[in-house]
């Protein structure tokens, strides 16, 4: 492999780069400026800092514009209105007050606004703040404890989430559309939980081991795909789409082996993984928050770190841009294709280890990795492939899904629509144009809003 | 599946040398015999490994005693294999090759059947190929939907959700109208709504077309299964509770030994399905229709220039992949199962598979689809006869042999050129 040269390209190519990745990336309404300051998150409303008008002033203008902050808002918004139709539309009890809605049309409105006001304000109860635990700790019936269940429980969703969205977004930066994190996460989980229960190490470094075996798995699966990419010019989409089922039959086959299965059991579920190789709790026993967050936040500074100020993340990004003037410039496209895969791979990897190590779950089910690669694809694409943008992303999934349960064991509605509102708000961050027009929004500066990274098999 | 990097140039040919790509299959073939003669040989048992042209053990039977069979298969395909290596005229490859697999395959089962628990070394085949229809039935439409799609130069990953949506609107409104033909019709437009976000989505507001495939799929599991929760569940009987198509017997064709049984005492999905891969085989390649769609997928501008509207093409091949897919899925529902969440479980991926394994062709899709179809209803007799082959790994058969296909090691599959690509006039 030649030494990689990134002084070849020009410097000040680079900003055009950059734009033209992030453009390519999603359908979105990055400007090239802000792609230089990538650090930032992704969703912030207020505008760069030019001088002349007033900050105030731009704020305003950009607010009614279609950039990046109000797309996703409305997104947000669409979505849970058509969410509120899916409840409506599955309730027969408030279906029947509108067969006569020309007579009593207060009643169909009224049984609406209740069943779909409760659900959403049970949604934001479960995530993010209960105020009848507030009032409870306030006059003392319940502890602390209560207060910070929501926030617990959403982040202890976020943290895998932010990993795989991180893998996917890594590859896309890179021009490769990773969908395997969900195999890479499935492989990373399988090793984490045999370096769980298997080898016996002291308390702190077999956490570690086991943290490492998880992105060690990770790797491994990532690395099929990126050497077939790089060297037969497989495409990566449907090696990335075969391999998730592969490692999905290797694990059903794994859990129900002598040695892995639970001897006390006769279902498929493994031994439980050792006290010493499990993440801390950070909020005592009670609360599932753990380190896994943590960790979560490092990752994402380090792939941002990757990004924007290494080689490698320059490399990955002139090879995500336009990968034959990349070759052009000297840069192997081939080994940064595959390291591309590998480390795409890590990060799915540690995702998985986290549905072990954490608090979600501590033994392998056939169900162990749940839906965090797929859900990882929609992070990264709502996060715009950033990695500050994905961590809010994962933030937003990890509240919806945590909202979700409580919506569902105290309203009756669904876990499913939380998939639903989650495929739907990327739908609509997907396709701005379309939320543009429905909101007759202003063209943002500069925003070419119609682009898409689709370039086929 | 030319890389985006280097688009045509690695497909000019270049002087291989003596290992060409026929040479490495043959080598292949020859360890693949050679481990068959050697391994199945030995772990075979001395029982008659018989396969009954019945249901079950009794009637005629193909015997054959498990070790000598085990070891003559092997051999069968070890020749194939150094036929291969020796180097044979291009028209006798494909041929050669497949008398080699099958070789490989009897070897297997003659020392699968023989090693099973005694009373039980038989495989009756009307079972075995009856079965295997019914598995691959969903893949082949699901395929056909991708050749539709895909032909015409729209990337269709969201088969899983076409063919779930299809089965949920089959179940449903079949249960509420008590008709199977409304349910046919209502999982036609099932699909079909599925295909149709796939097209404005992709074609109106280019969206990248995998990521649609991808979001489409997780919405169509999220909203079949909200409503199968909120419906199906409270009151099965109302909602979940189709009509079902009846085996239709036709005469003269279902007296055949062994494909009779097997193949026409079935529902009007299997016709449907076959008859259908007809049809689109004819219609791609022999057709105005088809010179058009294929000319679409391929180069696009070119479609233009001569006068042929791209996004009208496209858009109705997606829209009638989404009815076929649709029907594939009420396949599920209006004959066989009720209605479960993502009951689909996959399958339109598999589709996928065969798609890229059938090389976007309708009749190389209905073949792949039958491989996978066999290599699952295997999976399902071994464990029946308590094999020691996990059932797993001959699930992971399909996505293996598909990753080896785009791999270029069994052979160069290439996608249409523009699939994939927005058309954006001007």
């Amino acid at each position: 492999m030649s030494d990689p040269t990134p002084q070849s390209g020009s410097p000040d190519k680079e900003p055009a780069s950059e734009a033209q990745a992030a453009q390519n990336a999603l359908g979105n309404t990055e400007r090239a400026e802000s792609a230089t300051e990538p650090t930032r998150p992704a969703s912030k409303p207020e505008p760069e800092a030019e001088p002349k008008p007033s900050l105030g002033r731009l704020f305003l203008d950009n607010l009614w514009a279609a950039n990046t902050f109000t797309v996703t808002l409305l997104s947000l918004v669409l979505a849970i209105v058509v969410g509120a139709v899916l409840m409506i539309v599955s309730d027969p009890d408030v279906l029947h007050t509108y067969t006569y809605i020309t007579a009593r049309p207060a009643d169909a409105f009224n049984a609406s606004w209740t069943l779909v006001s409760e659900a959403y304000a049970n949604l934001f109860k479960g995530s993010v703040f209960d105020p009848e635990a507030f009032s409870g700790w306030l006059n003392g019936s319940n502890g602390w404890q209560a207060v910070l269940a929501p926030i617990s429980e959403t982040l202890t969703y976020t943290a895998p989430l932010v990993f795989t969205g991180l893998a996917v977004a890594l590859a896309f930066r890179g021009g490769l559309f990773n969908i395997g994190a969900q195999g890479q996460a499935t492989i990373g989980v399988i090793l984490a939980a045999l370096a769980g229960f298997l080898l016996p190490l002291p308390p702190g470094l077999h956490l570690l081991v086991a943290v490492l075996a998880g992105a060690l798995g990770g790797a491994l699966w990532g690395f099929i795909p990126g050497i077939l990419k790089a060297r037969a010019g497989a495409h990566e989409v449907i090696n990335t789409i075969m391999l998730n089922y592969v490692a999905t039959y290797f694990l059903t086959w794994l859990i129900v082996q002598n040695g892995v299965q639970d001897p006390t059991r006769t279902d498929a579920i493994s031994k439980a993984v050792d006290n010493s190789a499990q993440l801390p709790r950070l909020l005592g026993d009670n609360l599932r928050v753990h380190a896994g967050i943590l960790l979560a936040v490092l990752a994402t500074w380090a792939v941002a770190w990757l990004l924007n100020r290494s080689t490698l993340g320059f490399e990955l990004r002139a090879v995500g841009a336009n990968p034959d003037a990349a070759r052009t410039a000297g840069i192997s496209v081939t080994r940064t294709y595959i390291l591309i895969m590998v480390f795409s791979g890590i990060l799915a990897g540690l995702g998985g280890s986290n549905m072990v190590l954490g608090s979600t779950a501590s033994a392998l089910t056939p169900l162990v990795v749940a839906q965090i690669g797929f859900d990882g694809i929609l992070v990264a694409l709502l996060g715009r492939v950033k990695p500050w943008g994905v961590l809010l992303a994962a933030l937003l999934f990890g509240a919806l899904q945590a909202g979700g349960n409580r919506m569902q064991s105290y309203s009756g509605i669904s876990l499913e629509l939380v998939t639903v509102l989650q495929a739907l708000i990327v739908i609509f961050i997907a396709a701005p144009a379309l939320v543009k027009a429905i909101f007759q929004l202003r063209a943002a500066r500069a925003a070419r809003l119609q682009t898409s990274l689709a370039k086929g098999w | 599946m030319s890389t985006m990097a280097v688009p045509d140039v690695a497909v000019a040919p270049v002087d291989e040398g003596f290992w060409t790509r026929g040479r490495k299959v043959g080598l292949t073939l020859l360890a693949l015999g050679l481990l068959a003669a050697v391994l199945f040989g030995a772990l075979a048992t001395d029982q008659q490994a018989r396969f009954t042209l019945s249901e079950d053990a009794a009637g005629t039977a193909l015997e054959i005693n498990g070790t000598i069979g085990a070891i003559l298969f092997g051999i069968i395909a070890i020749a194939a294999g150094a036929a291969l290596l020796a180097g044979v005229p291009k028209r006798w490859f494909l041929p050669v090759l497949a008398v080699g697999l099958v070789g490989f395959v009897l070897s297997f089962l003659c020392w699968q059947v023989s090693a099973a628990p005694s009373g039980q070394n038989f495989m009756p085949l009307v079972n075995i190929i009856r079965g295997t229809f019914i598995l691959a039935l969903p893949l082949i439409f699901g395929a056909l939907a991708g050749v539709l799609c895909e032909r015409s130069g729209v990337v269709n990953v969201a088969i899983e959700g076409q063919l779930l949506m299809g089965a949920f609107s089959g179940a449903l409104f079949g249960s509420l109208s008590g008709n199977v033909w409304v349910g046919l019709v209502a999982a036609a437009i099932g699909g079909a709504f599925i295909s149709l976000l796939l097209a404005v989505f992709a074609i109106r507001y280019l969206v990248d077309q995998v990521v649609m495939g991808i979001v489409l799929n997780l919405l169509a599991v999220g909203v079949t299964g909200f409503l199968y929760e909120r419906l199906m569940q409270t009151d099965a009987e109302k909602y979940n509770s189709a009509p079902r198509f009846s085996n239709w017997e036709i005469p003269l064709l279902k007296d055949i030994p062994v494909l009779g049984p097997a193949l026409f005492r079935g529902n009007i999905f299997l016709y449907l399905g076959l008859l259908l891969v007809l049809v689109i085989h004819i219609g791609l390649f022999r057709t105005r229709w088809g010179l058009r769609t294929r000319s679409v997928g391929e180069h696009p501008t070119a479609a233009d220039t001569l006068g042929v509207k791209v996004l009208r093409v496209r858009y109705r091949n997606v829209l009638l992949a989404g009815v076929v897919a649709g029907i594939g899925g009420a396949s599920y529902t209006l004959a066989l199962y009720s209605f479960t969440k993502n009951m689909i479980g996959g399958k339109g991926f598999i589709a996928l598979a065969a798609l890229i394994f059938g090389r976007w062709n309708p009749t190389g899709a209905l073949l792949a689809a039958l491989f996978f179809g066999f290599a699952d209803q295997l999976a399902t007799y071994l464990g029946a006869i308590n094999s020691s082959i996990p059932s797993q790994f001959l699930a992971m058969l399909p996505y293996l042999a598909t990753i080896l296909a785009v791999a270029g090691l069994v052979g160069r599959v290439r996608a249409p050129a523009a699939d994939g690509k927005p058309y954006i006039k001007g």
